[in-house]
């Protein structure tokens, strides 16, 4: 077999291989940094340990809390439903993002971007609903 | 591996029955098509309850300019309504938005018209508002069921996240009682109420009869902040509430009532002893 210009080729195929894995190698050794969502805002430090409870379960919340806030909606607005009774707790809690989930979670930026903007999800929460106020750490 | 039509035919048919039985017994077990079940909600125990919630609005206590912009701004501040205003001041009016405002009488009761009516009457200022009609138009042009009346207390209400900003509704609604965010309200919020949401650029709102304020036992904001004896709130299907008694007693007018649409707001045009 008889390669034609196979020396342009070879060069041309190395400086490929070259760029499309550029990325990994640009990257190689730099850890990326895993979201840490925190949860010590004055609110929650001001609770007794043992009441230091979401609505939910941990697990449930972190990966369920799209869907519990969809459904939390549907309820408030077309029922006019609007206490929740935890199945973890018991408890009732108001259906409301604005003013029972960032009433304990005040800290939008450590809370909820930090996975969403690793993740790279956009949720249009705060396009309509006001985010708590927390001071500017530059 | 040969096969023939039957036999092709059979194991088609059991992998499609298969495959449907495993789509619908995985959607049992999702949490987006379940939804809450009964016993994971509950009613606020202080909420006020209705079956119709209607408004009474006795016109002859609005005397004065202060007396409507009290009551208008009540609403507008709670709610989070924009004021947009240009620079240079002027307003557009398309632009406006307007939850409750004052019209005319000739264009809030435009089937009432008469030539000779009283001028006083004819120039007067009425505080109109969303009618919560009985048979909204918005509700059946709204192409996602943004708009939909509650069955269980009759408001017509909205979901924002649902609305795709068609303006089907405001086309609809008899009462122009719908105004279109053409602009991104948030720099036009004077105060925010941080405890409601604002709207976001290219969805429709409208006067929700304060389901959030009933919803915790207090009436709506416009009631609260209306002249003594000037607006009335209550259940219209209950024959013992302030306001079905007014109407079975007084002569109350509504707008455009012979559309159909079954309008929620009554109006007392008091005045003249003869009324």
């Amino acid at each position: 077999m008889k390669l034609y210009d196979g020396g342009k080729i070879l060069i041309g195929l190395v400086i490929f291989v070259a760029f499309a894995t550029f990325p990994f190698y640009y990257n190689i050794g730099k850890v990326n940094a895993k979201p840490e969502p925190k949860l010590d805002t004055p609110e929650i430090l001001k609770m007794p340990e043992q009441d230091r409870k979401c609505v939910e379960s941990k697990a449930f919340m972190r990966t369920e809390h799209m869907q519990l806030l969809n459904n939390w909606r549907d309820s408030v607005v077309r029922d006019g439903n609007r206490q929740y009774i935890s199945s973890a707790t018991g408890k009732h809690y108001n259906m409301s993002l604005q003013n029972e989930c960032m009433h304990c979670h005040a800290n939008k930026k450590k809370f909820c971007d930090e996975c969403h903007n690793y993740m790279a999800v956009k949720p249009y929460c705060w396009d309509c609903h006001i985010a708590p106020k927390e001071e500017e750490k530059s | 591996m040969s096969m023939d039509r039957r036999q092709f035919l059979k194991i088609a048919g059991i992998s499609s029955i298969l495959g449907l039985g495993a789509t619908a017994a995985s959607a049992t077990h999702n949490i987006w098509v379940k939804g809450l079940s009964p016993d994971e909600v509950a009613k606020n125990p202080e909420a006020l309850n209705a079956q119709h919630w209607a408004m009474v609005v006795d016109m002859s206590q609005f005397k004065t300019d202060e007396d409507f912009q009290k009551t208008i701004s009540a609403c507008h501040s709670i709610h989070n309504v924009p004021d947009f205003k240009n620079p240079d001041g002027s307003v557009d009016l398309k632009d406006e938005i307007k939850w409750i405002w004052k019209a005319k009488y000739e264009n809030a009761f435009p089937d009432q018209d008469n030539p000779y009516m009283e001028e006083k009457l004819k120039e007067m200022p009425f505080l109109v508002l969303c009618n919560h009609c009985e048979n909204p138009a918005c509700v059946r042009v709204c192409p996602t069921q943004a708009t939909f009346k509650r069955k269980n207390d009759g408001i017509v209400m909205m979901d924002m996240h649902r609305c795709i900003g068609c303006r089907f509704c405001m086309a609809a609604c008899p009462y122009g009682a719908r105004s279109f965010n053409y602009r991104d309200p948030r720099p036009f919020i004077k105060t925010e109420n941080k405890e409601y949401p604002t709207r976001t650029k290219g969805v429709v709102e409208k006067c929700t009869f304060c389901t959030e304020r009933l919803a915790v036992g207090k009436l709506p904001a416009c009631v609260e902040a209306a002249p003594k004896g000037g607006m009335f709130f209550g259940d219209l299907a209950d024959k013992n509430s302030e306001v079905r008694k007014i109407i079975e007693t007084r002569y109350t007018i509504r707008r455009k009532p012979e559309l159909g649409t079954g309008p929620s707001v009554y109006y007392l045009i008091g005045g003249t002893e003869h009324a």
